[in-house]
């Protein structure tokens, strides 16, 4: 491929923020977006002047409840921003997909810097009726009437409306297959609360045990409590700018080297060909296929945990390990922590600090590139960096290289 | 041929019934387990589309299979996500043995959970769920000798 059509190389992202995080926060929806996004804005260097694009992941959405705090439209209009270009959507290549959409419309010219945002508020939409009041028919007030349709017809009739089971059937098929454990999963977990620990933000921060890893509940084999994400209330933003404009801004570009967007199979969370993987298997070969960067050149990943599964998954997808190896590679979790060989999920995921919803883990890679993570700090900031998000038919990903 | 269990049906919710997806909720009454299928190339087709995948061809129609499928993974389920299910209750997905590629997702019934094992045989048994807008049959799976 010639170097000219990689052309999400000619962006960067070049600054992050975020609102203020919690379990429940009771704040209005597009007041709590519009903090991450002024953040962002004000740690890239720039002004609401400068922003010309505005992407989001899933734009407006009603329901599921708590799953988007704000469309495209509300934040341009709310900060008056002129747009050359402007996009949501929910069928892109995870959340991350809104990440890769401004890096192409900044690489071919429509605009320079692109505010992107994810805004989410499922905790406070939880009320105090817990995680069932936001699933379809959930919460005990089901009208008999109620029919299901399209996508939701297929899992409903069979009492499986909750990603919790889709993907703890995948995981199920990777143990299966390759002899993976919960004892081995248990380390996405425990390495996500020990960074947690140390970051402020984090919605859980008390140790945990491996004894209390397995003494969970079980919600969805084999996935127990701690192997799901915690709904909470929070906006991230990043700023997607043209990397020759980007220099003399505050901080250093973090180009985007390459993205990975390809799926190879239906899109389809159980009618994907190979059920021991996910669309993720695509966009991990197509990222590697982009750039003369190898996995072993990666010095930090962010990968997505909605589930903790999800994590071992991307690991094998990106080549990070071999095909099957994700367990053994993160029992024991020494290679996988801050200071092993492949510091992962350092802000302690959605798991522990809070399900951002992909944003959380570009928020973070950005910040450890940057070293800025106060103390969870990886030592020497990396300049290498993987993120990626989604799991199902929904999955992306980015390679950052710090200027 | 697959029994109709008619006795202690749990809360469902039901699907809302079209042209397209109507054999497949109700073709039960009769113990059978339909599906659209292609009628150049033999192709089954699920969920229902209006164009064959293989072939591009849209001379399709519902043909019923035998009902015997394979287990391709599961999950226990323990959490209460709605009213209605007794927990635990496991969630499949199955494929069917006509054809690997044609697999749903579906509860697996009749089998404790311990016993449940990825690959294992099943095959069809349906849960009747009276309705005013026709009467519904879930294809469930059972395992299978």
């Amino acid at each position: 491929m010639d170097e000219n059509d990689i052309i999400e190389r000619r962006t960067c992202i070049s600054g992050v923020g975020q609102s203020d995080i919690g379990r429940r926060l009771f704040r209005d929806p597009l007041d709590l977006t519009l903090d991450g996004c002024i953040a962002a804005i004000e740690h890239a260097g720039l002004t609401t002047a400068d922003i010309d694009g505005v992407s989001t992941y899933p734009g407006p959405m009603g329901t599921p409840a708590g799953f988007s705090g704000a469309g495209a439209y509300d934040v341009m209009d709310a900060l008056r921003l002129k747009c050359g270009w402007y996009g949501s959507g929910l069928e892109t290549s995870g959340q991350l997909g809104s990440v890769i959409n401004a890096c192409l419309a900044v690489a071919s010219g429509l605009a320079n810097h692109v505010l992107c945002f994810r805004s989410v508020y499922e905790g406070s939409a939880q009320g105090a009726k817990g995680r069932a009041a936001v699933m379809p028919g959930g919460g005990g007030d089901v009208a008999s009437a109620f029919k299901a349709s399209g996508f939701m017809e297929w899992n409903l009739p069979f009492a499986a409306p909750s990603a919790a089971i889709w993907i703890g059937m995948f995981a199920q098929r990777h143990f299966h297959q390759y002899g993976t454990t919960r004892e081995q999963l248990a380390w996405i977990a425990l390495n996500a609360r020990r960074n947690a620990e140390v970051n402020p933000t984090a919605i859980y921060r008390d140790p945990m045990s491996f004894d209390d890893y397995m003494a969970a509940r079980m919600i969805s084999s084999p996935f127990c409590l701690y192997d799901c994400d915690v709904p909470c209330d929070g906006a991230t933003a990043v700023i997607v700018s043209r990397r020759d404009m980007a220099k003399d801004l505050r901080n250093p570009p973090l180009r985007v080297e390459a993205v990975g967007s390809r799926i190879d199979g239906r899109p389809s969370w159980d009618q994907f060909d190979d059920l021991s993987t996910m669309a993720n298997r695509g966009a991990g070969k197509q990222v590697w296929e982009r750039t003369e960067y190898k996995p072993a050149d990666v010095q930090m990943a962010q990968l997505y945990d909605g589930f903790s599964w999800l994590t071992m998954s991307w690991l094998e997808a990106l080549g990070l390990c071999g095909i099957g190896e994700s367990g053994p590679f993160i029992e024991g979790g020494t290679r996988i922590a801050r200071d092993g060989q492949l510091p992962l999920n350092t802000h302690g995921g959605q798991l522990s600090a809070g399900r951002l919803h992909g944003y959380g883990f570009l928020h973070e890679g950005a910040t450890q590139m940057w070293g800025e993570a106060g103390d969870r700090q990886i030592a020497k900031p990396p300049e290498v960096g993987m993120i990626a998000a989604g799991g199902g038919n929904t999955c992306g990903c980015l390679l950052l290289v710090r200027e | 041929m697959p029994d109709v269990e008619a006795t202690a049906v749990p809360f469902r919710i039901l699907p809302k019934l079209t042209d397209w997806n109507r054999d497949f909720w109700t073709a039960g009454a009769r113990g059978e387990l339909r599906f659209w299928r292609c009628q150049d190339c033999g192709f089954y087709i699920h969920p229902p589309q209006p164009i064959c995948p293989t072939c591009l061809s849209k001379n399709m129609k519902t043909e019923a299979v035998s009902g015997d499928a394979t287990l391709a993974t599961f999950s226990v389920n323990h959490q209460p996500w709605m009213p209605g299910p007794e927990l635990p209750y496991i969630v499949a997905i199955i494929e069917i043995v006509e054809q690997p590629s044609l697999r749903l997702t579906t509860n697996l019934v009749n089998c404790a959970p311990d016993d449940a094992r990825v690959e294992m045989p099943v095959r069809v048994t349906f849960e009747l769920h009276p309705d005013p807008d026709g009467d519904i049959y879930i294809p469930l799976f059972e395992p299978r000798a």
